[in-house]
């Protein structure tokens, strides 16, 4: 059981992964990743993902090779990635250098009664990534590691990169971004020019 | 063992030419594939194309978030797949369709004419009606001659109407599979 798995506070450490963005596109998984980022603070370049258990990843990779020249980040959780995980395969061998994935790993399935998942029953999703030919992983266990990794947020090239952050298993209160998927896409649309038909 | 799509007759009409030529016509970008020999064609022509961005997928469901993330960012994406891989891609439609997305694939016909492989039977075989289930239209490509007018139809539903469209390519259409090899 993932008793001590990690101790930083998933709000906190979004808010300062997010802290300062500028031209970040951001994707987020289903269920808490969703809330977090929207507690971190609605931004038209949010695109909150509902659904689509195991597609954040893909959805992100698809948005990087569209927009290169703009970094593009993808928050999830520790079961949405799981379930997506051959996505980690296809977008290492894509090599989109704009892209990052922020895998949020309490080691439970959070959204559906806190059952231990995978990583929590011992799979290392940085080890994983590392093994499907992600060329830059890292495992985030303090404030310094994300500090040190919050520049990723900015950077347009040398991805595709995968962070792995150890966050607790405690329950926060939910932040509901809206649910409207045809709002949510029109936003993202407009807020990068583009033409909404 | 290889397989082999077979070879088409003297002076077919090269449709996998012109299904690349109408895709890059309504503007695709993307082309995300689980191969299957009766695209290699089309894969290839992908590939030897500097404006597509091509992406090897390890199941189909990837090619449909893929898509939703390209209509994001202002690309075309479309999906190039096999029936086989149509129950992969079930639960991640309602994401296109929640959303609005536009998505076209592109689904060589398995179990469906002159199939020697049972095991190919029942997906292709239902595949029609899964795709419907989850509010895909399905157009079919019966005809080589028509794979042009097909495409651009089905490109034209997806990218300006916002509607999930898949273009069945027929078996019969692609020809029997001869199997190279045996013991």
């Amino acid at each position: 059981m993932p008793a001590s798995f990690g101790t930083l506070d998933r709000r906190a450490a979004v808010r300062t992964l997010l802290a300062g963005r500028r031209d970040l596109l951001v994707i987020t998984g289903l269920g808490s990743p969703s809330y977090d980022v929207f507690d971190a603070g609605d931004h038209d370049g949010n695109f909150y993902l509902w659904g689509a258990m195991g597609g954040a990843a893909m959805a992100g990779l698809g948005l990087a090779l569209a927009q290169p020249a703009r970094p593009v980040v993808v928050i999830t959780g520790d079961g949405e990635q799981l379930m997506g995980a051959g996505a980690l395969m296809t977008i290492a061998v894509a090599r989109p250098g704009n892209l990052t994935i922020v895998v949020l790993d309490n080691g439970y399935f959070g959204e559906t009664g806190m059952q231990v998942s995978h990583s929590g029953l011992g799979v290392r999703l940085n080890q994983v990534a590392a093994g499907c030919g992600i060329p830059t992983v890292e495992e985030i266990v303090d404030e310094a590691g994300l500090r040190a990794c919050q520049p990723w947020l900015g950077a347009v090239s040398g991805g595709p990169r995968v962070a792995v952050v150890r966050i607790g298993a405690g329950q926060v209160d939910r932040a509901l971004p809206p649910r409207d998927g045809v709002f949510l896409k029109t936003r993202f649309r407009r807020h990068l020019g583009l033409p909404v038909t | 063992m290889t397989a082999v799509p077979q070879a088409a007759g003297r002076g077919a009409p090269d449709w996998p030419l012109d299904i690349f030529n109408t895709l890059r016509q309504a503007g695709v970008t993307q082309a995300s594939y689980v191969p299957d020999a009766g695209h290699a064609r089309l894969i290839q022509l992908m590939h030897g194309d500097d404006g597509v961005r091509t992406v090897v997928l390890t199941t189909e469901e990837e090619g449909i978030a893929l898509a939703a993330g390209a209509w994001l960012g202002g690309a075309r994406a479309v999906l190039l797949m096999q029936s086989s891989g149509v129950g992969n891609c079930v639960n991640m439609l309602s994401l296109m369709g929640a959303c609005r997305f536009p998505w076209l694939a592109l689904v060589t016909m398995r179990g469906e004419w002159a199939e020697f492989n049972p095991w190919q039977v029942p997906m292709g075989q239902a595949t029609p009606a899964v795709l419907g289930a989850m509010g895909v239209t399905v157009l079919r490509l019966d005809r080589p001659e028509e794979a042009g007018e097909v495409v651009s139809a089905a490109a034209a539903l997806a990218y300006d109407s916002d509607q999930q469209v898949a273009v069945l390519v027929s078996q019969r259409m692609l020809g029997r599979k001869q199997w190279l090899g045996s013991k």
